[in-house]
């Protein structure tokens, strides 16, 4: 074993603590609803992707869609303020991990389950959540976090089954 | 007076960011670090998303407290109790098959996860097919055990909300006191370092 693998790359920092990531992100939260009168989300981005894409490529289809068309009733929704939203996401989450050393590209979780099945996997987990957070009215961030925040009982429903399922199915499929 | 209900482009940026940098500090740009809460070997989770709506709940009460701002000026989630619980349980489902949800996965893209943006192309397909699919039966689903009175539990079932502030305290209370003794048992938790080299 190398000096490397047993001590570790220093270039590499640790994550936060659970409590002062907590403490951060519930302030960031916090500051969401003062600024914007709503909390953080992310599922809605891609709800409003498909739309604003949707109304390009097939605008009297995505008009006529029961569920995209009061989305795209005032024009495209590519430029709303979750998609800005999303567009800082990516920036912060990329400063933080160039800053930490933890910027690594890979297609994590090929090595443990095969890159075949690692594919599979995130598609389908991504295919789930996407489907499930359009049920829903939101995903983790929007109706599990910012929804609990806002104390709203449908939350802690979400997050009640998020949990109860997402520890079944982990038993079930190996999929990282 | 707050909210400011400022929703262009650099207030949206500004939260993003944040948003951003905190979620991959947490640990959760890392599909090894987000999956390992389903196997109760990792509890940061819980515990980051738990102390998060504590602060941020409180920190509302407060505002309200002190005059800032006005009651029900706020988005709370509408009452849909089924399709919070079927959706509930995709999201879960997908966490645990694909190791993000729809935020963490665009953290773990731009922390150099390209598995990330196969699960980002899977919410784009899944969104779609909602839309494509968007008929009677989801419309039911969205209207079944619908609360009508309301959306939270003061208005519902008239519980204070410094009653419902302080049960929110001892589920964080909790999530920490058992997730950590879950921790200590288990085969640890994931370090920045085990996440960086990925899955094995």
């Amino acid at each position: 074993m190398s000096a490397l693998e047993k001590h570790g790359n220093p270039e590499i920092k640790p994550f936060w603590s659970p409590l002062a990531a907590g403490i951060a992100l519930g302030l960031v939260l916090l500051l969401t609803f003062v600024l914007s009168g709503h909390g953080l989300g992310a599922s809605g981005a891609a709800n409003d992707v498909v739309a604003g894409v949707g109304l390009k490529l097939a605008p009297e289809a995505t008009r006529a869609n029961g569920y995209l068309g009061p989305v795209v009733a005032d024009g495209s929704p590519i430029g709303s303020w979750m998609t800005w939203e999303i567009v800082g996401l990516a920036i912060g989450a990329l400063a933080a991990a160039f800053m930490a050393g933890r910027f690594r590209v890979q297609l994590d979780g090929a090595r443990s389950v095969g890159t075949p099945a690692r594919l599979i996997s995130t598609l389908a987990g991504g295919f789930m959540a996407g489907l499930g957070a359009r049920i829903a009215g939101g995903c983790t961030s929007g109706l599990g976090l910012s929804g609990a925040a806002a104390l709203g009982i449908s939350a802690f429903v979400f997050l009640a089954l998020f949990f109860a399922t997402g520890l079944i199915v982990s038993r079930l499929v190996k999929g990282v | 007076m707050f909210p400011l209900n400022d929703n262009g482009m650099m207030s949206g940026l500004l939260c993003g960011i944040l948003f951003g940098y905190v979620l991959e500090n947490a640990g959760f740009g890392s599909p090894v670090k987000l999956s390992a809460q389903f196997k109760l070997s990792d509890w940061a989770v819980f515990k980051v998303m738990f102390t998060a709506i504590v602060v941020a709940a409180v920190g509302l009460w407060l505002l309200r407290l002190a005059g800032l701002m006005k009651p029900d000026t706020i988005a709370v989630p509408q009452a849909a109790l089924m399709a919070s619980a079927v959706g509930g349980a995709l999201v879960g489902a997908g966490f645990a098959v694909g190791g993000y949800c729809p935020g963490t996965s665009v953290a773990g893209l731009f922390s150099g996860r390209l598995d990330a943006l196969v699960f980002i192309v899977g919410v784009v397909l899944g969104t779609t097919g909602f839309a494509v699919s968007y008929g009677t039966a989801l419309k039911s689903l969205k209207a079944a055990w619908l609360i009508a009175e309301g959306d939270t539990f003061t208005d519902v079932y008239a519980v204070p909300e410094l009653v419902v502030l302080a049960v929110l305290g001892l589920a964080l209370v909790a999530v920490f006191h058992f997730g950590s003794s879950f921790e200590r048992r288990g085969t640890g938790i994931v370090t920045a370092q085990q996440a960086v080299e990925g899955a094995r």
